[in-house]
């Protein structure tokens, strides 16, 4: 037994026989593969060229101006400068703490989630809390802080405060609106197919130029929402909209055999469902979940569009002013770096829960 | 007695010398000899893991081997890439997992490599396949998808397939594994028939009532190699070597 | 009262009714209904109360009127004394316009990725998967704006532009390609191209008819490629090969002659395309990774060769998996089109909204651009079952 096991293939030995081995069997295996290596690494190296030569090599990275006007690479002098701007916004300056505190209160929240630890019917509970606290926080007007109106929050603070509150508030909605999608009761059935096909035949938006042109309409006389609010409440339910088919998708796909024995048991229906089928169905549609809530924190970026003043709309503000006319790519790539790795770190813990969960509900 | 001496002086259909092969690090098939005689059955079987399948996969070059040689009716089997295609149109396989084709009828998956492979005309390669079709009993399915039919069938189907190649060895990949008991039978009688036809058949599995019956010759496998290898009586009744007899054992046990 | 509800004798007659699953769901669906009937009938009442108070007249009859304002390009002829109308026509082409362009572009593209993304050479994998996690996770909106920065404000004027190959001008107006002067070969040679591809689809029927009859397989795939080249190109010959071109200029004030594409849709296409290629790459790759490796097993095991098993038994059993997400994305791409309004390209959204904020016709112009935008999802979807059912793999 021993001496078949221990016989080394004859190629392999040391590590740098291990890495040439490697090297052959994914980067040289054919003629043709060998030429496909060479021409990925001559882009990966013009690209690189590019990109480190401009940003890095022949960058200012001082935090005057003057510095930049004999560079010819990025002036990241005017991140320097903006970055206040970028994160609050309009927010007055004198009280940003209050829009930081808010924002990490945000994202340690969304940190604290993360972990399968804390779990419980007490999250929810603490984070209707949480979002209290945040809005007060934010807004201002009791325990002596001063009030400041929502037009005037910005930023990343208001790009957060769009995604957390919309995650929070979709996920429930969809959940209400894929069981009512699957009851057995025509009317309810018909109220949600007419609901979650709309927002999802029609772009984000014409949902958001709805809540914004057309909703103020719709109340009576005198009464008026905010502007903000009526943007969160349209992207909670275009979100809705999509997450509730996946969910859907999710429930179709636990097996007949599994209503059946909750039924057997003497299950009632919402036992049934939140004991039995959903802890399923939804540990099966993890990754498009995760996904969907990506898509939810990247279309914060329409509200622009709406007037609303968020982490896009401070960029595109700050780019014009006239001092920096042509520094328009350093902010953008700047806070295309901001939503990327908000995106990245989501689409990677989805990937993390997903096999994590795999691992034990197998063996 | 007779049988065994006319079986050493027929040709030879597959050669293997001294074959090694690795995945990776770990040494799967080492130092295997092989010598098949033109309609020869032989059964190969041996624990989970030993490299029996890794073995027949390699006749038909699905995996390669890094050290040895394999010849087939007289052409090396190697990186050649002609030589592959001849050898493939010879040497078909017969899959665990069945591998139909599930876009296209019982039909079309039986025509298909005919046509584009052996460049026969539709309606000749339809007829072949309605021969085998009816040979393996399942003529009046021929129109159905395989996701219509049971496993035994879909089996059946499978080793149809491979019958309209006109293959000259055909290998097993434990054909019955991934079958409920009462399919086993129908696809063994097949396998049997064939046996029984002429046909020179390498066949991994653990029916030893099979072995038994058709097998001229029985492999024992453990551990990447052949332990130990004689004519079923033989090797059923009088296993020479411990790990032969612990396998026979557990698997005859009850 | 049978043997069996004797001990539940004592139970009020009315809890009975309280428990009974039917009336249950009837009290139930009445609720939901009723609410859902009463919010609408607030709103719309609210609504015609504040149109009222606000003085604008409901309904569809300011499409007639004139609608005074211009639109920078545009498919179809218009000018500023055209009706309302009229200029949403403008905007549903546009849309239409960039959204096809960006639908072909980004499907070459996605799929080359995709398949990128499942090759054997590591690197090619590495520069795949980097490009569908860049641009996905950069808002599409941002990327818009990046773009429409990048050619008005990055790009050098008029008179500096950029000229990287002979007539072809790259400035802050756009980008200006040459053309073939108007000449009459040139219908013709559509024409040929049209009858080209026509022949080549009836050489592969008849082909495929050769090898069911005679198992003789013929090239189709080349030979019709050659036929739809070599059609048209006879054609040209045939016309005398005019070789006249309509190169762009720089005059005084602007380009002359050419075909212009503005900044505004190639940033619009630009952004979109990379954009949906991250997903359709995607769509690609689990696609071809759907098929399970067995079935490639079985057919090389059968003697087919590699570019037959990609056509005869990967490439459908793919297609079925990728078809349904890749209209998704389609459909995607469609309604993302309508970002053109943050970066001023005249498409249906940003048409409306000029309407609406012209003639205060808020309920209508959302009603029309959301109706058109679900009558289009409503179709493919249509479209998407029916193809589902037919394509769907038959199962015991």
């Amino acid at each position: 037994m021993t001496e078949t096991t221990n016989r080394a293939r004859p190629v392999s030995g040391p590590v740098v026989n291990r890495s040439l081995r490697w090297m052959k069997e994914n980067l040289f295996s054919t003629p043709l593969n060998a030429a496909i290596t060479l021409f990925c690494i001559y882009i990966i190296w013009s690209v690189l060229d590019v990109l480190v030569s401009w940003a890095v090599i022949n960058a200012s990275f001082g935090a005057a101006k003057e510095a930049c006007e004999t560079a010819t690479g990025a002036c990241w002098a005017y991140v320097h400068d903006m970055w206040r701007f970028l994160l609050f916004g309009t927010y007055p300056s004198e009280l940003h703490w209050r829009p930081l505190v808010a924002m990490i209160m945000l994202t340690s929240g969304m940190l604290l989630s993360m972990n399968r630890r804390f779990w419980s019917p007490w999250l929810a509970v603490a984070w209707i809390v949480g979002f209290i606290a945040v809005y007060f926080v934010l807004r201002g007007g009791i325990l002596g802080l001063t009030p400041v109106r929502t037009a005037q929050w910005g930023g990343l603070t208001l790009t957060l405060v769009l995604a957390v509150v919309g995650i929070a508030f979709a996920a429930p909605l969809a959940l209400l609106l894929a069981l009512g999608r699957r009851s057995d009761m025509p009317l309810i059935k018909v109220v949600c197919i007419v609901v979650i096909e709309v927002f999802r035949g029609v772009p984000l938006i014409s949902v958001l130029f709805m809540a914004s042109v057309m909703f103020p309409l719709f109340l009576p006389e005198g009464v008026s929402i905010d502007v903000l609010l009526r943007a969160q409440i349209g992207i909670i339910f275009f979100q809705a909209a999509y997450l509730a088919e996946v969910f859907r998708g999710g429930m179709q796909a636990i097996p007949k055999g599994q209503y059946e024995a909750a039924d057997s048991l003497g299950l009632n229906y919402w036992q049934k469902t939140f004991k039995i089928i959903l802890p399923q169905a939804l540990r099966l549609v993890i990754p498009p979940t995760m996904s969907t809530f990506i898509s939810l924190f990247k279309d914060t970026s329409l509200v622009v569009i709406i007037g609303l003043f968020d982490l896009l709309a401070a960029t595109r503000a700050a780019v014009n002013d006239p001092m920096w006319r042509q520094q328009f790519v350093e902010a953008y790539l700047f806070i295309a770096l901001i939503y990327f790795c908000f995106c990245f770190f989501m689409s990677r813990y989805s990937a993390y829960l997903d096999n994590d969960l795999k691992k034990s509900t197998s063996h | 007695m007779t049988e065994q001496s006319r079986l050493s002086d027929r040709e030879s259909v597959i050669q293997v010398k001294k074959m090694n092969k690795w995945f990776g690090d770990f040494h799967v098939l080492t130092d295997i000899d092989l010598d098949v005689k033109q309609g020869e059955r032989i059964v190969i079987c041996g624990p989970s893991g030993s490299g029996k399948s890794t073995l027949i996969r390699c006749l038909n070059r699905l995996e390669e081997h890094q050290e040895g040689d394999i010849i087939v009716n007289g052409i090396e089997l190697g990186d050649n890439v002609k030589n592959i295609e001849v050898i493939r149109k010879d040497v078909c396989m017969v899959f665990q997992h069945f591998n139909l084709f599930p876009h296209l009828t019982v039909l079309d998956n039986l025509t298909l490599a005919p046509m584009f492979v052996l460049k026969q005309p539709k309606k000749e390669a339809e007829a072949t396949a309605m021969k085998f079709l009816e040979r393996v009993k399942i003529a009046e399915q021929a129109h159905k998808f395989p996701g219509q039919l049971s496993g035994g069938q879909q089996q059946r189907v499978a080793i149809a397939r491979s019958l309209c190649m006109n293959p000259k060895v055909m290998l097993f990949d434990e054909p019955t594994s991934a079958l409920d008991p009462e399919m086993i039978k129908e696809v063994l009688d097949v396998m049997i028939e064939l046996a029984e036809d002429g046909m020179t058949m390498l066949c991994v599995t653990h029916e030893m009532g099979f072995a038994k019956q058709v097998a001229d010759r029985v492999i024992f496998m453990d551990a990447g190699q052949i332990v130990e290898e004689n004519e079923p009586h033989e090797f059923f009744d009088n296993p020479k070597n411990d790990r032969t007899k612990l396998f026979l054992s557990q698997i005859l046990g009850h | 009262m049978s043997p069996k509800h004797s001990k539940s004798n004592d139970v009020n007659p009315i809890l009975t009714i309280l428990y009974d699953k039917t009336f249950r769901s009837v009290v139930y669906q009445i609720l939901v209904f009723g609410g859902v009937f009463l919010l609408g009938w607030y709103l719309v009442s609210n609504t015609l109360a504040n149109l009222r108070a606000q003085d604008i007249a409901t309904g569809f009859g300011f499409l007639d009127r004139e609608a005074a304002f211009g639109i920078s390009e545009s498919v179809i002829a218009y000018s500023a004394d055209d009706s309302y109308g009229r200029a949403l026509l403008v905007g549903i082409t546009n849309t239409l316009k960039v959204a096809s362009i960006g639908i072909v572009l980004a499907t070459i593209l996605g799929t080359i990725i995709g398949i990128a993304t499942v090759s054997k050479n590591w690197l090619l994998r590495f520069i795949g998967v980097t490009y569908i996690e860049t641009f996905r996770n950069i808002p599409v909106l941002l990327q818009l704006i990046f773009w429409y920065a990048v050619i008005t404000r990055g790009l050098p004027g008029l008179r500096s532009a950029l000229n990287p190959i002979e007539g072809v001008f790259l400035s802050n107006r756009g980008l200006y390609i040459p053309v073939m002067a108007n000449h009459p070969a040139w219908t013709w040679v559509g024409v040929g191209f049209i009858a080209g591809i026509a022949g080549a689809f009836f050489l592969r029927r008849w082909s495929l008819k050769r090898l069911e009859a005679t198992g003789h397989i013929f090239p189709h795939l080349s030979v019709g490629l050659g036929i739809i080249v070599a059609v048209p190109f006879l054609v040209w010959l045939v016309f005398g090969a005019p070789t006249e071109m309509n190169v762009p200029k720089i005059d005084t004030f602007n380009f002359q002659g050419g075909a212009r594409m503005s900044p505004e849709f190639t940033a619009l296409l630009l952004g979109l395309t990379l954009y949906t290629t991250t997903y359709i790459a995607e769509v690609v790759r689990s696609g071809i990774q759907s098929v399970p490796y067995g079935q490639t097993e079985a057919a090389t095991s059968l003697g087919l060769r590699s570019s037959w098993i990609m056509r005869l038994i990967v490439l459908p059993q793919a297609l079925r998996v990728i078809i349904p997400p890749l209209t998704n994305q389609y459909l995607n791409l469609t309604k993302n089109s309508s970002l053109a309004v943050a970066i001023g390209y005249p498409d249906l959204v940003s048409v409306s909204n000029t309407t609406m904020n012209q003639t205060g016709q808020a309920v209508e112009g959302v009603a029309i651009f959301m109706t058109v935008y679900l009558s289009i999802s409503l179709l493919v979807s249509l479209f998407m079952n029916w193809y589902n059912k037919r394509m769907s793999l038959v199962e015991r």
